[in-house]
């Protein structure tokens, strides 16, 4: 080999030693920033704990908002959370299901349908304030629900609605096309075949995608501020279940709320610390609830996709 | 059972016909909760029109668009919806700024040199960082990140764009990144491999022939970034203060457009003054302004995913 092809070859190695390394390089700041990313997460609700900690406890659980840090609870705004979310699961699973069904199984393809899937593409993009103003604007003043637990879980489920319906039709499409077949080979009805065999496979898609689409209400809070949620709510809203018959009352749909995110917006907008670690302190707990819903969505995918073997 | 076999199937065939009609009624009532998503649509341009228009009979379009000031609660009232652009502008920059490196880089780490397993186990725990109340992420932004940033600046105010926009930044990586990686790894594995074969390495690869090849993906993982910065309302009502000022600085508060729709909701204006009305006009922009990233973003998408 000549001196100068020695020299070239030389060159070409320490260029090839160079890029690797800089390859090296690209992966060992890859995998820091992720893992800063993932830092901030951790950080953000050890953070949340620690600013709150004093405040954890029964006595907090159990309080009604008040004029003094030490004295203020949850208890209104954590029943006025779960009434909404029952509204927005009632209305949310239904529709959006039937809806996905609608389009999976029966749409045929043409303008119509895709009009309808456009909307609901758009609807998921749309800012969820713009949710708030629909629903003071149609909810509050035009059907004169007024400033109540229905507008609100109203307004959720049409906020979650997209998220349902594209986590039902994923699902849906992953039915195999030989299980339809099969059934109607026998005999049954679109709808027959929908019913018993396509939904029962689709379950865990359709869990999956209500739950990550609740952890998303629970923690809204724009639209709730714009159709008029108070954050002084020193009583409850009537009970759903009563002693007389018929057992059931709806008058709580009607009632005044405040909810978990309202009431961390009110706190942490008070300039007094001890106010905003009542805000650390509610804030903790619903990130908390956050985070286990959308653990438990991650856990049913995984055990569904691991159960099913077509 | 030992029927006649014409009565047999005369119930066969009432049967069927019960289960054929029955069918046609369920499929109505499946069709009537698709249509939920049209009227819901409909039902929010006809909100947001109905009182814009009401909105725009006190106050002509020219001076909307043109005026400085932006103080409709005012005696002296000013209508001009710049400030409020302005500061929704800032957030989403600051946002961007944080947002776009991070998200890509995540992106081109995930899909090119991540492990499987360790992509599979990253990708549901990344995405929580997107399901963080946003009102939980004010907390941060204002009492967290705020002060961390007057150690480094210390004239900043305690209300500022720039805490609100790199909170919203972080909101908005997951997001990016998983658009991002998606794309990257529609690029076929034959390009990989012809880059390869000319003695790239991985960086080299990723970057001159994955990520133009799956530009238009990127380019929308950005674009749908952009609609929800600009939508984001709890961080910048929290932390970016709540006062227009037409400035494009990052550290001085400012209010965005769904800052600026809390704040009106947060008082008690009667229904049908032009101070509600006012917000309805802000809504239109705002969603006017996401809408217009929307449908760039799903062109974007519908390119990479035709592409090969």
């Amino acid at each position: 080999m000549s001196a100068v092809a020695r020299l070239e070859l030389e060159r070409i190695r320490r260029g090839l030693a160079w890029r690797k390394r800089v390859d090296k390089v690209f992966v060992v700041l890859g995998l820091m920033v992720l893992l800063a990313c993932l830092g901030i997460l951790v950080f953000l609700f050890a953070d949340l704990v620690h600013d709150g900690a004093q405040r954890f406890g029964w006595k907090f659980l159990s309080s009604f908002p008040s004029r003094r840090a030490g004295n203020a609870g949850i208890l209104s705004a954590v029943v006025g959370t779960s009434l909404i979310m029952l509204v927005t699961v009632l209305v949310a699973l239904p529709v959006g299901v039937a809806a996905a069904i609608y389009l999976e199984e029966y749409a045929p393809k043409n303008w119509f349908t895709a009009i309808i899937e456009i909307n609901v593409t758009n609807l998921a993009g749309v800012p969820s304030i713009v949710y708030g103003l629909l629903a003071l604007g149609l909810f509050v003043y035009q059907f004169g629900f007024g400033q109540s637990i229905a507008t609100a879980g109203l307004t959720l489920a049409l906020l979650i609605l997209p998220i349902v319906i594209v986590a039902t039709r994923e699902s849906l499409r992953s039915v195999p096309r030989a299980i339809r077949e099969a059934a109607y080979g026998l005999g049954a009805t679109r709808w027959e075949v929908t019913k018993d065999h396509v939904l029962p496979y689709s379950t865990g898609g359709i869990l999956t995608g209500l739950i990550l689409g609740l952890s998303r209400a629970i923690g809204e809070t724009a639209p709730l501020i714009t159709i008029g949620a108070l954050a002084f709510i020193a009583f409850l809203p009537p009970a759903p279940v009563t002693a007389q018959f018929p057992f059931l009352s709806l008058e709580w749909l009607g009632s005044e709320f405040t909810a978990m995110p309202i009431q961390i917006f009110n706190w942490v907008s008070r300039p007094d610390q001890a106010f905003q670690s009542n805000a650390a302190a509610a804030g903790a707990i619903l990130l908390g609830m956050t985070l286990l819903m959308n653990g438990v969505a991650i856990f049913i995918r995984y055990r569904f996709r691991r159960k099913i073997n077509w | 059972m030992n029927r006649p076999p014409s009565l047999q199937s005369r119930t066969a065939f009432a049967s069927l016909r019960y289960r054929r009609t029955r069918d046609r009624a369920i499929e109505i009532v499946l069709l009537a909760c698709g249509l939920v998503a049209v009227f819901a649509t409909a039902a929010i341009v006809f909100i947001l029109v109905k009182e814009s228009l009401a909105f725009f009979a006190h106050v002509s379009v020219r001076e909307f668009l043109t005026d400085t000031t932006w103080t409709p609660l005012f005696d002296d009232a000013h209508y001009g919806i710049l400030p409020l652009v302005a500061g929704t502008v800032t957030v989403t920059g600051v946002a961007l700024a944080v947002a776009i490196p991070l998200g890509t880089l995540i992106a081109i780490y995930l899909s090119e040199f991540a492990p499987h397993r360790l992509r599979e186990t990253v990708k549901p725990v990344l995405e929580l960082l997107g399901a963080v109340p946003t009102v939980v992420y004010g907390y941060f932004a204002l009492l967290t990140v705020t002060p961390i940033l007057q150690k480094l600046i210390p004239e900043l105010p305690g209300f500022n764009m720039l805490s609100a926009g790199l909170v919203i930044g972080l909101m908005i990586v997951p997001y990016v990144a998983s658009v991002g990686e998606d794309a990257m790894r529609a690029v076929p594995r034959y390009m990989r491999e012809g880059s390869y074969a000319m003695g790239a390495t991985k960086l080299q690869t990723a970057l001159r022939v994955v990520v133009p090849g799956a530009f238009s993906g990127l380019a929308a993982a950005y674009i749908l970034g952009i609609s929800r910065a600009v939508g984001e309302t709890m961080v910048v009502a929290i932390a970016a203060g709540m006062q227009p000022s037409l400035t494009f600085d990052p550290t001085q508060p400012a209010a965005t457009i769904t800052a600026y729709i809390v704040q009106v909701s947060l008082g008690d204006l009667p229904h049908g003054s032009i101070g509600y009305q006012s917000i309805f006009a802000a809504g239109l922009v705002l969603m006017l302004m996401t809408l217009l990233f929307n449908v760039i973003g799903f062109f974007l998408t519908r390119k990479f995913r035709e592409a090969y």
